[in-house]
């Protein structure tokens, strides 16, 4: 398996969080995984600030999303990326309840690279986490760091 | 308005005129006619004295024989230029004596005239006899010409003719002043006519006062427009009340869809999160600590994932049929017969080692929005084969026609069929006819179907029978 690539996990429910993370677990990708609960802490790992100023690393190789958040919501996040070249070329993927056309429409137009409806069914969202987890964290290859830093904001 | 080709001032105007010319030119010539007669009976009773007065004179140079002195007698008529010949005939009717006296053969008769008078063309002619103490001497003759009557003729005309010109003349000017009377009022009326038509304003009245029916039309118009006037001021009212009605309900309806929105979009997200929490957590829970369960909370634990699954299909249904509700119609041609091809190949894997005859008649081209449609042909099918599960040799039939300018499209089934005492509860929301056991779905297929036939302007209904197959109809206007 080629090396495992940092995951930033953006999840404000308990719940959901530990049952993302035993996905991921069972397929043994959740050791890179860095879990952030609201859309504010997700701003500050990506910028280096707050709790996360001193961390290494660059950027993750994908930003795993939920839309409905404390603070700063998952779309206002996913703008927030996209306006700034530093994150530009971040892979993003929605990972919601939600199925409303809108959010859809919305995440799209805002330059999301997936929208991915949780399963109600555990053993469909194990393996929806699985694959997202697999194509992200392995098969990609997230744009180098260069590309970001090359553009300074 | 058009603009009127002529005035009623013109009109009344010419009437008068007409009448009072045709009157004094009727007045004028009676009044020559008349004229002239007298004149002619005058002229013929003065000629006739003078021949009398010359009779007189002459009887002696009759009685004599001496035609000198008759001559002489004659001559007197000189003074008159007015008489252009006179004779004396004796006793045998011989001409005695001329006037002129050198007067050609001819200018006289020959033999006396028959008494009395004689207009010819240009002159007038009398003969009298002369007669002394019963003897008639002879007979004069006396000629005039037609010059005095001509003048007075002349004159007549002339007189007349003045008096007509006159006359029209002061009957113009009359006429002219008299009508502004009788038309003003009309035109008055004609003015604030043309103001309310043109100018849509009903507030203009005519006040134009007359005790003749001008009045009254006046009057009446004014009340008209009054009416007129009161009505539209009504009617802007209602208007207005309507818009604000309307305003006001379509914000209230605006707030409702937003609330409905924001409802569903609450349903879509925070409802499902929990299931998937509890079917989640059941699941890990089964793994972990399924073998030191007893068979009965095994069972529970199935049963506790079933029903999250269960109610995450509910939710998934219910918030497919508010989007059939709210979502855009975007109508184009759709061609039923192959869209119903599709379905049926589509649904071929859920009849896989079944023996399902299927039967589409011809089927027709029907405006509608083609997604939608397609939902309604895959719940109506889908519904068909599901309920004739339990029949041996499956037949679904699917058929339209044209009625009452209405396409009716049938899917028949030979399957378990329904009661028909709850045929009315077979559209609704959730309602089900049978245990979830038995035919499995949530409810919501038909409801959908409603939906989006009513969107379309048409109907659902449907035919059945307990163990004898239903009948599903839809349609749609065409």
């Amino acid at each position: 398996m080629a090396m495992l690539k940092r995951i930033l996990l953006a999840e404000d429910n308990e719940n959901d969080l530990e049952l993302t993370l035993t996905a991921l677990a069972e397929h043994n990708l959740a050791n890179e995984v860095v879990v952030v609960r609201d859309g504010a802490e997700a701003w500050d790992f990506l910028c280096h600030k707050g709790s996360f100023a001193d961390r290494n690393g660059g950027n993750p190789a994908v930003v795993l999303l939920d839309l409905k958040m404390p603070k700063v919501d998952g779309l206002e996040l996913l703008r927030r990326m996209r306006e700034d070249s530093r994150f530009k070329a971040v892979p993003v993927v929605v990972l919601t309840s939600s199925r409303e056309e809108s959010d859809i429409v919305q995440s799209y137009r805002l330059g999301v690279n997936a929208f991915v409806v949780k399963p109600v069914a555990f053993d469909e969202f194990v393996g929806a986490v699985k694959n997202l987890g697999l194509f992200w964290a392995v098969l990609n290859e997230p744009p180098p760091d260069r590309l970001s830093a090359s553009t300074p904001a | 308005m058009r603009t009127p080709r002529t005035t009623i001032g013109r009109k009344l105007v010419t009437a008068m005129m007409l009448t009072s010319t045709a009157v004094l030119v009727l007045a004028g010539v009676v009044f020559v006619a008349h004229d002239f007669a007298i004149s002619r009976r005058a002229m013929v009773q003065a000629l006739v004295t003078r021949a009398h007065i010359l009779a007189a004179n002459s009887t002696a140079a009759l009685a004599f024989q001496n035609p000198d002195d008759a001559t002489q007698v004659l001559h007197a008529l000189g003074t008159d230029p007015t008489m252009t010949a006179a004779a004396l005939y004796d006793g045998q009717g011989q001409p005695f004596a001329t006037y002129p006296a050198s007067a050609k053969p001819g200018t006289v008769p020959a033999r006396p005239m028959a008494t009395g008078y004689r207009f010819e063309r240009s002159r007038l002619a009398v003969s009298e006899p002369i007669v002394e103490e019963g003897r008639r001497l002879g007979t004069i003759y006396l000629e005039s010409d037609l010059r005095v009557l001509d003048q007075r003729l002349k004159a007549d005309a002339i007189v007349v003719l003045i008096a007509v010109f006159g006359s029209i003349t002061l009957a113009f000017a009359l006429a002219s002043w008299l009508q502004r009377g009788i038309a003003h009022p009309i035109l008055a009326l004609a003015e604030v006519a043309r103001t309310v038509s043109e100018g849509k304003d009903y507030s203009v009245r005519s006040r134009a006062v007359g005790d003749d029916e001008v009045g009254v039309l006046s009057e009446a118009f004014d009340q008209m427009l009054g009416e007129i006037q009161r009505r539209e001021s009504e009617i802007r009212l209602l208007n207005a009340d309507l818009e604000r009605r309307v305003n006001e309900r379509t914000a209230e309806l605006e707030a409702s869809n937003k609330e409905l929105e924001a409802f569903s979009y609450s349903v879509s997200h925070d409802l499902r999160a929990p299931l998937r929490h509890i079917d989640g957590f059941v699941e890990l829970l089964t793994k972990h600590a399924f073998a030191s369960l007893d068979e009965k909370a095994q069972g529970h634990l199935t049963k506790i994932s079933a029903a999250a699954k269960q109610m995450g299909a509910l939710i998934d249904d219910l918030l497919a049929f508010s989007r059939v509700g709210r979502t855009e119609m975007r109508k184009t041609s759709v061609n039923l017969a192959s869209m119903t091809a599709d379905v049926i190949q589509e649904l071929r894997d859920d009849a896989k080692g079944r023996l399902v005859e299927w039967k589409v008649e011809e089927l027709p081209t029907v405006q509608g929005d083609p997604s939608m449609l397609r939902l309604v042909l895959v719940n109506l099918l889908a519904n068909a084969l599901k309920y004739s599960g339990p029949t041996k040799e499956a037949r679904i039939e699917v058929g339209a026609r044209a009625q009452n300018g209405e396409i009716v499209v049938s899917v028949r089934d030979n399957g378990v069929g329904f009661d028909p005492a709850y045929a009315h509860k077979l559209f609704g929301v959730f309602q089900r006819l049978h245990a979830s056991k038995e035919f499995e779905g949530t409810g919501i297929g038909l409801a959908n179907v409603r939906r989006i036939v009513n969107r379309h302007g048409g109907r659902t209904w449907a035919e059945g029978a307990i163990q004898q197959g239903a009948t599903f109809y839809f349609s749609l206007p065409r």
